[in-house]
């Protein structure tokens, strides 16, 4: 046995031990209690899930609740039973609140389920053992409950040199380690090796435990020695004196090491992992013999209790009961405390249930722990800041505190404050000054959460105006482009009328000039421009809406390939014979194809319409620029260009025997004639393109080709008599109707948005033809 | 050059001088431009103090827009949600006096809230995912709505537009892991004590 080094920790303090009581007698075991209340969250980190239902029979080490992610941990049966109930029990916390718990009605048997023990658990790899550890729902024993696991799990890039167990138990009263220490000396040792084997049997192994425990330190030395002799390992025993608080993990490290912990680091990060000796036990059952978690040893004591002892305790045994058994004197005692006088808290009610850190049961006389006296005033007397373990300035914290500074208070570390109660305990005034800490702890978590909820609120909120914001401008744009149109059309309309008008004015007056009619002409053609011009911006400030035609050709084309394909396919199913019932799929599948073809189609061909808004605007500003014999020109050659291409296909398909072929001819007939339209068009604008481009040669286009026809249809008229001229319009209007009624069936046929609006018109027009007629009739009977 | 300095030290020294502010003013526009802050920085100060609650308490479409106008002049008090907390804060970054809460715009909660939408009741009309000024609320035509808890900010603006009154505020439940410790009554004195509990008997 190798003597080791011992550093002194700062501050610290010397209350009564108060370790005897509870030593006087040797380990009891609790009997089965009438009810197991299982919290789901008795460690750091996420509840566990619960894996049974209410009423089903489980038995002792079943796992009833796994663990939720790698920060929790798993639940086990501390006995056998039925389920009773999954719901909000009180549990042993400070705030007296209830919590999730299941709840077990044990049925007296104890039955276990088989365990899965393990030979030679040395021989396992570092994750097999922490698989073992984790399923065995272990959890750091001495304090926060910490899930073990995680502990042994370091990230890959820290090697740890170092792993202390922590026995140091220097908290008055509580004697549990102490007595898991004698009587299990073996299995702790075993533990401990086996916990230096699972991280990789780092340099130094310490076992840590304040000098007055002598009968644990005798023990352990000698099981240390006999360890070492047959294993080969280092296992140290230190031994330092008493003082609280030395068991604070990052103090421990310091008394056995030297080495300081950052603020707000783990000891991971010195290379050193630090376990309690309860965990050490635990995990060696856990390995070598299968066994989870479901027990505990519980120091008892007070003096409000007839018998002072420790205690085997099954998780989830009601505190009453565990009192019960020991004698508890509920006239006698001053309150039931969980856990050590210094970092303990008081219970209101004993029906919640001993949890896994669960290491004493406090139950005082009124003269064994009267009330503190009431708070005086802060006399700057500095015993605290001498006594802080951790080097902190208590007063000043407690100033900061009062005043809810919590910058200040982070300033000064507070939460480097491991709550221990030493300068509460040395202070005259008797200031709670922990209560301080932990509310301002409390308060600052809460800060901290709330002000990540309202930038979270605050994000989502300008998120969403930003989405209002823009929705409402794509909504702009589309009215803007959808006036830009109308506005188009209308002016279009407008011109139109305006030659109509003109020739009607023409019919009134029988006598007009040329310059009569061109004032109302020209503003409607400025407009017109402007209009063009304004929707053609319009246009380009929405995306790139050729991006979207390509993409619909794109599928109008895959869908066209596929139909060649499948029709293929079939064709040569059919030639193999294959059997009808999947041709007729076959044939079926084809058919949607081609159903989905045409829909495409017809949105492409919508597309190109609603595009024109755009390209038709291009081009009808380029139109108004040139001249009515250009563009009749233009057309010409553009339809003799879809022409030739339309003769390809037909010849084609022809040669491919396609069902297209028809179609195809109907096409080239219809294209053929278009020529021959636009051909005459072209003639007629090459015949009337002296005049109109001489006296006007800045005049656009459609609008002026249309006020060049009504001039010449004035013209005509003139010359006309009136029954001519009635005559004239009816057979205009007759050959309006007869258009506007093509149009409609169409529209009828093609399931036109628009064909109310077509039925209007053609209503409209027989209304018109009607009077026409009328009016004839009366021209020729006044005649 | 130097001779000219020397015999004419007055309107040499003008000339140095006029010289060195010129290139100092340079300097000092270029960081002005390059280093421009973005945004009006105590409106975001003011902002950062607003609980964020986005409800119009205050009489403006969100915290953001009452952070403007507080910016601009407007009393300090008129945000609810925030409390007398938030009115604290924000005086103490104006460095003006805290008033208490105007009580013209509401009452500070008790409690925290948050909306539920009995799902039972809920005809899917949208109403409510309008309304909400953070998107918590989560549903499609005709379908059922439902809020995302941890996203409520408890402004209480959905409930009024539910056709079917199916939305509820309720207090947001306080488990062991919200819970905190309080400050102990700094102020107590002996007398104030409750008589000691040496009769009482603790609850078994
Ligand atoms: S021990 Fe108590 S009285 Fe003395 S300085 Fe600290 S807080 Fe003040
Ligand atoms: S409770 Fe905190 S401040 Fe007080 S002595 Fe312990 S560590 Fe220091
Ligand atoms: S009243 Fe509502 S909207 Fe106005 S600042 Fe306060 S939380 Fe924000
Ligand atoms: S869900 Fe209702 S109460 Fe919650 S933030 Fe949205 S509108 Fe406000």
């Amino acid at each position: 046995m190798t003597s080791h080094t011992i550093w002194e920790v700062p501050g610290g303090i010397h209350p009564p031990e108060n370790k005897a009581q509870s030593m006087a007698q040797a380990l009891a075991e609790c009997p089965l209690a009438p009810e197991y209340i299982l919290p789901l969250n008795q460690h750091i980190g996420a509840p566990s899930a619960p894996l049974v239902s209410v009423g089903q029979s489980v038995k002792k080490y079943q796992l009833i609740a796994d663990a939720e992610g790698i920060f929790s941990a798993a639940l086990h049966a501390p006995t056998s039973g039925t389920i009773s109930a999954i719901e909000e029990r009180l549990i042993a916390h400070p705030s007296g609140l209830s919590a999730p718990c299941i709840v077990i009605a044990p049925d007296g048997l104890d039955e276990a389920c088989p365990l899965e023990p393990c030979e030679q658990p040395f021989a396992l790899e570092h994750a097999a053992i922490v698989a073992k550890i984790r399923q065995a729902g272990l959890v750091g024993m001495g304090g926060a409950g910490f899930p073990s696991a995680v502990k042994l799990n370091p990230h890959a890039n820290t090697s740890i040199n170092t792993l202390i167990i922590n026995g140091t138990e220097c908290e008055p009263y509580i004697t549990a380690d102490d007595m898991l220490m004698q009587t299990h000396t073996h299995e702790l040792l075993e533990g401990v090796r086996l916990l230096a084997h699972t991280l990789g049997n780092p340099d130094n192994v310490l076992i840590g435990v304040e000098d007055n425990k002598p009968e644990a330190i005798a023990a352990l030395q000698e099981a240390a020695h006999k360890a070492n002799q047959k294993h080969g390992c280092d296992i140290q025993v230190v031994s330092f004196p008493t003082k609280y608080p030395s068991g604070g993990e990052k103090q421990l490290i310091y008394i056995l090491t030297g080495q300081e912990v950052e603020s707000g680091k783990i000891p991971a990060s010195l290379g050193i992992v630090v376990q309690n000796v309860g965990t050490a036990v635990a995990a060696w059952r856990a390995v070598r013999y299968g066994e989870p978690l479901i027990e505990r040893i519980t120091t008892v004591v007070g003096q409000s209790l007839q018998v002072q002892r420790n205690m085997r305790v099954r998780i989830g045994t009601p505190m009453n009961f565990v009192l019960e058994q020991n004698g508890f004197m509920a006239s006698q005692s001053a309150r039931l405390i969980v856990g050590g006088p210094m970092m303990g808290y008081a219970l209101e009610q004993t029906c919640v249930p001993v949890i896994k850190t669960t290491n004493c049961l406090l139950a005082p006389s009124h003269s064994e722990m009267p009330e503190a006296p009431p708070q005086q005033a802060c006399i700057r007397c500095g015993h605290c800041a001498e006594a802080c373990p951790a080097g902190l300035l208590p007063q000043q914290l407690y100033w900061y505190a009062r005043s809810d500074e919590h910058e200040k208070l982070e300033a000064h570390h507070l939460f480097d404050c491991i709550e221990c109660g030493a300068c509460s305990y040395v202070c005259p005034s008797s200031i709670p000054l922990v209560q301080y800490y932990r509310a301002a702890k409390g308060d600052i978590r809460k800060a901290a959460a709330d002000k990540l909820k309202s930038d979270k609120a605050r994000e989502r909120f300008e998120h969403r105006q930003e989405r209002l914001a823009k929705e409402e401008a794509a909504k702009e744009a589309k009215r803007q482009a959808r006036k830009a149109a109308a506005e188009l059309n209308k002016a279009k309309m407008a011109a139109q009328q305006a030659a109509t008008e003109t020739s009607h004015s023409q019919n009134l007056a029988s006598t007009s000039t040329h310059k009569d009619i061109q004032p109302p002409a020209i503003p409607a053609i400025a407009s017109a421009e402007e209009l063009v011009a304004n929707a053609a911006t319009a246009a380009k400030a929405q995306q790139d809406p050729t991006l979207d035609k390509a993409r619909l050709s794109r599928t109008v084309e895959s869908l066209a390939s596929s139909i060649t394909r499948m029709k293929a396919q079939m064709a040569e199913a059919v030639s193999e014979g294959l059997d009808p019932s999947r041709i007729e799929k076959m044939a079926a599948k084809l058919k949607q194809t081609e159903l989905k073809a045409q829909e495409a189609k017809t949105k492409l061909d919508a597309f190109d319409k609603t595009l024109a808004t755009g390209v038709l605007v291009d081009a009808a500003a380029q139109k108004m620029m040139a001249s009515p014999q250009d563009a009749a020109a233009k057309t010409l050659s553009s339809l003799q260009k879809r022409l030739s291409k339309a003769q390809e296909l037909h010849l084609e398909a022809v040669n491919e025997n396609k069902p297209s072929a028809d179609a195809l001819k109907q096409g080239v007939i219809k294209l053929e004639q278009k020529i021959e339209e636009a051909k005459q068009a072209l003639s007629e604008a090459q015949n009337a393109a002296p005049s109109s481009s001489s006296s006007e040669p800045q005049q656009p286009d459609a609008a002026a080709a249309a006020i060049e026809r009504a001039k010449q249809k004035v013209q005509a008229a003139a010359s006309m008599t009136p029954e001519q001229k009635a005559q004239a319009a009816v057979e205009s209007l007759q050959k309006r109707l007869s258009k506007a009624q093509e149009r409609y069936a169409k529209a009828q046929e093609t399931h036109d948005e628009n064909l109310e609006a077509f039925a209007t018109g053609v209503e409209k027009l027989e209304l018109k033809l009607k009077a026409a007629m009328e009016a004839q009739q009366e021209g020729s009977e006044q005649a | 050059m130097l001779d000219w300095m020397i015999n004419n030290p007055v309107p040499s020294a003008l000339l140095v001088l006029a010289a060195l502010s010129l290139s100092f003013g340079a300097i000092l526009g270029f960081a002005a431009v390059k280093y421009k802050v973005e945004g009006d920085l105590l409106v975001e100060q003011i902002d950062a103090l607003l609980p964020q609650t986005q409800c119009g308490q205050c009489g403006h479409p969100g915290c953001k827009p009452y952070a403007q106008a507080i910016a601009d002049g407007e009393a300090i008090n008129h945000c609810p949600p925030g409390g007398q907390a938030t009115i604290n804060s924000l005086a103490s970054l104006l460095g003006v006096e805290a008033p208490s809460l105007d009580a013209e715009h509401g009452q500070a909660p008790e409690v925290k809230q948050v909306a539920y939408i009995r799902e039972e009741d809920c005809i899917g009309c949208t109403k409510c995912i309008q309304a909400c000024p953070v998107d918590a609320i989560l549903g499609a035509q005709k379908k059922m709505h439902t809020v995302i808890e941890s996203e409520c900010t408890g402004c209480d603006l959905c409930v009024e537009p539910c056709p079917v009154d199916c939305i509820d505020l309720l207090p947001v439940e306080e488990g062991v892991r919200e819970w905190a410790w309080e400050k102990p009554n700094a102020d107590l004195i002996a007398s104030d004590r409750v008589p000691s509990p040496n009769s009482a008997e603790a609850s078994v």
